[in-house]
Formats: C-alpha cells, structure tokens, sequence
C-alpha cells in the first residue's frame, strides 16, 4: 500500500539503526506522547533496534486512557437515562468505571452504540427522532474537528436529538503540565504525527525554548519513527533542542487551517479533567454558547457519587510516564485485555494494552 | 489490510489515521480505496483534496492530503542516511 509499505524497508530501517547508534553518545529518555506510537515502537521492535542508552517512554497520548473516571461515570449515568442512545468510540465502552461500564449499563437495557465516525452517530440520531442521541466526544485534536464538524451537520440539517458530551482534550497544554511537574526527567518528545496533522508544528515552540527538550513530530510506520528518533539523537547530541517535522508528507508547520476553523468556530478552550494528572488549564474544549443546544452538558443533568479508582492500577502512573505497565502488580496477573482494572489495558492505544499484545517473557525485560 | 487490520479493528483504533486514495468526489464527501477496500468519506475538513490525492483517513473524515513530494524526499533521506552507516 503506498505511503505505508515503503515506509517499512526492513534493511533501510537497519541502515537508520546503525546510524543512530553511531550518533548516539549520551544516555537518554524520549517520551512517544502518542498511544499509536507506542504500538509501532512496541509492534516493529524499535526498542530492541536502537541502543539500551535510548529510553522510550510512554506519555499521555490515549484519549480513553486520559479520560478521567468521573467523566466516564458520567457517561455512563447518562446512558441509564430513558430515552437515551449513548454513541461513541469502541474502547471507551469497555473501560470500568467506578460502579459500571458503558458495556454493563448496555447488558442492563441502555441504549449505547459503537460507531466508526461522528457521522454515524448523527445517522442515528436521525433515524431515531424520539431518542436522544448523546456522542461520548473524546480524543485530541486530531478528532475534535470530526466532532466540531458533527455539531455543524447537526446544525445545519436542523436535526433537534443530537448532543455531544465534549471531553476533548488538547495536547501541548498537557505537554507544559509535564514538564511543569519535573516527576520525570526527558530530553526529547516524539510528537504526535496525527494531532500535528491538524495543529502544525508552531505550537509545540515552547517545549525546547521555555524547557531545552527536543521535540520531533514523528509518522506511524517503523522508518518514521527511526528517522524521529535519530533527529532527536542529533539534537540532543549537538544540544540544540528544536522543533522539527519527521512526517513532512503529513505534517505541515501551519497545519490544517480548515480544521482549526471548524473547531474554534464550535469549541472555545477550557480547563479539563485528566485521569493521572488532575485539571489541566486551558487543556480541553467546550462547546460555545452558540452551540449549547447540542452541549449534552447543557441539556442533561444526571447526579453522580464521588469517583473511585480501580484499587492497585497504576494507569494514572503509566499516563504521566512515571511508571511502565511492568511496574504495576497487576499487569498481566490480574489485569489483561479480557479482563481489564483500567483503560490503559483496555484501550487499542493505551500502553498497557501494547506492552501485553507485543511482550513475551524473553523480550519483556528489554522493554 | 494495514497492520494486519480489517475495518472492524480500525473502528477501535481511533487515533489511527490511513492513508487512502480518492477515486470520485461528490460534494464534501468522496469515494476512497485502499488495498481494494472502497469506502465513502468526508472531505469536509480538507476542501483541496483533489480526484487521485492520497489523503489521512480518521473516523470517517479526511484530516490531510499527503504531500507526495515530501513523501519522495523523506525516503530519499531515508536511504541516504541508512547508506552513510554502511560506508563509514
């Protein structure tokens, strides 16, 4: 398939590693703040292709994972009200909450529906004028101009049953809260290539100005990740931390204007709720005044007892970066993809999830 | 399929974006294959994506049309440097 397959040349990838090797002198700890690249680097075995010197660790880059247990909670009280048809994201239904899941309020009777795409979920709505339709609307950027885009169809085909529960959230502001909180050192971040698609390059600007770290926004296939990876050695070696785009074919420093437009033009910035990291300023999107009938914020109110953490996950830990999955007790021995304590083992992009499907007991220690 | 992936898993997978190719355009939405899979997209988000553009498919929309030059010159650059490693 073009654009991937070439981008997976086993030799060439093994020519980059050595390059890598060469170039590297220092030890040192990049942080993939994307769950898509922690899969890659996991999947491909770059961590076994790159010297011991370079530590890959994961960050917060998974939308189920960061969603906090009290918004889940909510979502989930809101599909138990009648009336009511929850649609959202395959993984978000699996992850517990603190007394339920989506998939258990379904079992119970709930309407919730798994779609591919925020335009299902305004199909739905249309099909089904007496029902409320609420979108359980998580991710980054990269997902929130798809959702800013529903409310707009939503608007304009005057369809009155269709409402978002906005939990977006937005990436550099979560970026300067780690860096902020100083809980782990880092010398360079493998920027996320799908949020940059959207947000371009100028606004990760702050990460080596204000900080010192490199910052090189990174695509999904094993080359990509090994050419971001030996610009961040060079940056790091020479310590000139800058921003750089390893994903040009993708990324461009100015971004997606229309996409941007759309989602300034239904979201205004606001303070959000991370799982691991508490509130984080100006870190999530709300949906303006102007939009407010489609706010399920606005027009449900449900009440909710206090939230409670899974007892023993270390998700929260795992998100920050200031744990791997092999730090918590449960990984593995009572946590795993069929019977997951928290969302990062139940999520396609969460770390845990990653670190069970590509780990063997041989190759775990080298992760 | 990409990563040994069918579109149920790809549902799941929401951060994941896939590079497809627009084969007909009607309006904001367009028709779009890869590895013989058609499927019907939003192009609401990237209005300049012209008919044979490869473009970044996640959760139904296009996000970005893929810059095929750069594309060219990132594997030159990737061949150039896995060959410095060999000669020196």
């Amino acid at each position: 398939m073009k654009f991937i397959d070439e981008y997976q040349d086993n030799k060439l990838a093994q020519g980059l590693a050595r390059k890598i090797a060469k170039r590297s002198t220092k030890t040192i700890r990049l942080m993939e703040f994307c769950g898509g690249h922690t899969h890659a680097i996991l999947r491909y075995g770059i961590r076994q292709l790159v010297p011991k010197t370079i530590e890959l660790r994961s960050g917060p880059g998974c939308p189920v994972c960061v969603t906090a247990t009290a918004d889940l909670d909510k979502a989930i009280a809101l599909a138990k009200l009648p009336g009511v048809a929850i649609t959202t994201f395959g993984d978000m239904i699996r992850v517990p909450g603190s007394y339920s899941s989506l998939q258990k309020a379904k079992a119970e009777g709930a309407d919730v529906r798994i779609v591919y795409s925020t335009i299902d979920a305004v199909e739905i709505a249309k099909a089904n004028p007496g029902k409320s339709v609420i979108f359980i609307g998580i991710g980054f950027e990269t997902t929130a101009p798809t959702i800013a885009a529903s409310i707009l169809k939503a608007q304009q085909e005057k369809i009155e049953n269709f409402y978002v529960l906005s939990l977006n959230k937005l990436t550099p502001p979560v970026m300067k809260a780690l860096l902020d909180s100083g809980e782990i050192k880092l010398d360079g971040i493998i920027g996320p290539g799908h949020v940059s698609v959207i947000i371009g390059s100028h606004p990760y600007e702050f990460i080596p100005r204000d900080y010192g770290v490199a910052c090189v926004i990174s695509g999904f296939e094993p080359l990509d990740i090994l050419l971001c990876i030996d610009k961040l050695v060079e940056q790091i070696e020479k310590g000139e931390p800058k921003v750089e785009i390893a994903y040009p074919r993708g990324v461009k420093p100015e971004g997606n204007r229309k996409a941007w437009q759309l989602m300034e033009d239904v979201f205004e910035i606001d303070e959000a709720n991370w799982r691991g990291i508490g509130i984080v300023p100006q870190s999530g999107l709300k949906i303006r005044r102007k939009y407010e009938r489609f706010d399920a914020d606005k027009a449900f109110s449900v009440s909710l007892k206090p939230p409670r953490e899974p007892k023993g996950c270390r998700c929260g830990d795992v998100i920050r970066g200031a744990a791997t999955p092999l730090e918590c007790k449960l990984f593995r021995k009572v946590c795993t993809p069929e019977r997951p304590v928290g969302p990062c083992m139940v999520s396609s992009e969460g770390a845990c999830a990653a670190y069970y499907q590509y780990g063997t007991t041989e190759n775990l220690q080298d992760f | 399929m990409y990563y040994g992936l069918t579109w149920a898993k790809i549902r799941e997978t929401m951060c994941l974006a896939i590079p497809v190719k627009i084969v007909s355009i009607d309006g904001d939405e367009a028709e779009t294959e890869i590895a013989g899979v058609r499927r019907r997209v939003s192009i609401a988000l990237t209005p300049e994506a012209k008919l044979g553009d490869y473009v970044l498919l996640h959760t139904g929309y296009a996000i970005g049309v893929i810059d095929e030059a750069e594309a060219e010159e990132t594997l030159k650059l990737l061949e150039e440097l896995a060959s410095l490693s060999e000669v020196h």
